[in-house]
């Protein structure tokens, strides 16, 4: 018990064991939250630039270029259909496919960044 | 077995019970493969639950793990009141990783290899994202469609970028599953056969044979972490869309 009788060094020892015990206590916190990070959203958002060096790492690397490039085909390719459609059924050539072609690549560009975290979600305000 | 790298993905009927409106009705070898899948599933976790161990078994251990894995996936991503479609994203997660595992078994039939049935699941996704969406949020849904802080003159155009990004999820979500599985097969199958036709060249193909014999197991160990963590993304994605319907805009 250190709160009887303490002298002069006695109390000082006291208050730099608290102190050691806050900063570890401190860094296994943060620790913990970077853990957590890491295993919870590893994939969602490109916020893993910490980047713990895992043997899934490398593995997760593939699925994240294979989610990016994927995004960027399928606004591609929805922009092409919409606009194929619309062609073929309103009759008007190539404007359509046209129009939609391009908005449908800025759609892409759009959910690849998104994926890769450097925009925010739809509608979120930032 | 064929040696083309194609043929394994061929459905063929089982058993014929006839025709309704032109089309055939059949039970395939794709739907004794989702049967296979889903009674691996309910025996995986049925087993698991039944002995309510306090001290886990390797049954519930794996069963509790996974239930906890998905949990915390959808409280990081959804939130806690992502937790009412846990029975939606746990289920999909099962289905498409205990498919993915059954077509790593030599001779076996990979479900999610044909972009139909992960079409369905996306759809599927997508379609109670839209439901829930309107029925939580009523047409507050549409500020999904309408960021803060546009300048009016451009605000059109976002929009309709925005609705293109919208319907292009279902497509890049079934996609990206189906598009794995699919070239992670055909590549396992073109090695294997390249190591068969090498071996029929005598002691000198032999030799060379090993090479893409290495290949082979390289990428068949690839392709087990390819099934667990295909299966993982879809999960997530479906957390992260189920997570616009919840909160759309904020």
């Amino acid at each position: 018990m250190a709160g009887g009788s303490d002298d002069q060094d006695n109390n000082g020892d006291h208050a730099a064991r608290e102190a050691a015990l806050s900063a570890r206590l401190r860094s296994l916190g943060e620790r913990l939250g970077r853990r957590g990070r890491g295993l919870g959203a590893g994939q969602d958002s490109g916020g893993d630039a910490a980047g713990d060096n895992g043997p899934g790492d490398n593995a997760s690397a593939i699925a994240r270029g294979f989610r990016l490039s994927t995004e960027l085909v399928a606004g591609v390719l929805v922009g092409a259909f919409i606009g194929w459609a619309l062609d073929a059924w309103l009759g008007t050539r190539p404007w359509g496919m046209i129009v939609f072609l391009l908005l449908g690549f800025a759609a892409g560009v759009v959910n690849v960044m998104r994926a890769a975290g450097v925009m925010r979600g739809p509608g979120q305000a930032d | 077995m064929a040696a083309d790298p194609i043929s394994q993905f061929q459905v063929k009927n089982l058993v014929t019970f006839g025709e309704v409106g032109g089309h055939e009705i059949a039970f395939t070898n794709s739907a004794l493969f989702m049967g296979i899948t889903v009674v691996g599933v309910a025996a995986l976790l049925l087993g698991g639950s039944a002995r309510r161990a306090l001290v886990p078994g390797r049954m519930q251990s794996i069963a509790e793990l996974s239930y906890e894995f998905i949990a915390s996936t959808i409280q990081s991503t959804a939130g806690k009141a992502g937790m009412r479609f846990f029975p939606l994203v746990f289920s999909l997660f099962m289905f498409i990783l205990i498919a993915n595992m059954l077509g790593m078994i030599p001779g076996g039939f990979t479900v999610t290899s044909h972009l139909i049935v992960t079409f369905c699941m996306a759809l599927l996704v997508f379609l109670t994202v839209i439901v829930y969406g309107f029925v939580k949020n009523g047409l507050g849904f549409f500020r999904l469609f309408v960021p803060k802080g546009i300048p009016i003159f451009v605000l059109p155009l976002i929009v309709f970028i925005e609705v293109l990004s919208f319907i292009s999820r279902p497509v890049s979500h079934s996609v990206r599953l189906f598009a794995n599985m699919l070239a992670g097969h055909i590549t396992l199958k073109v090695l294997a056969s390249f190591v068969t036709m090498m071996g029929g060249l005598g002691i000198a193909g032999w030799l060379g044979a090993v090479l893409p014999l290495g290949l082979v197991v390289a990428i068949t160990a690839l392709e087990f972490l390819v099934a667990f963590l295909q299966a993982y993304v879809f999960a997530i994605l479906t957390c992260i869309y189920l997570n616009d319907a919840i909160h759309p805009g904020h």
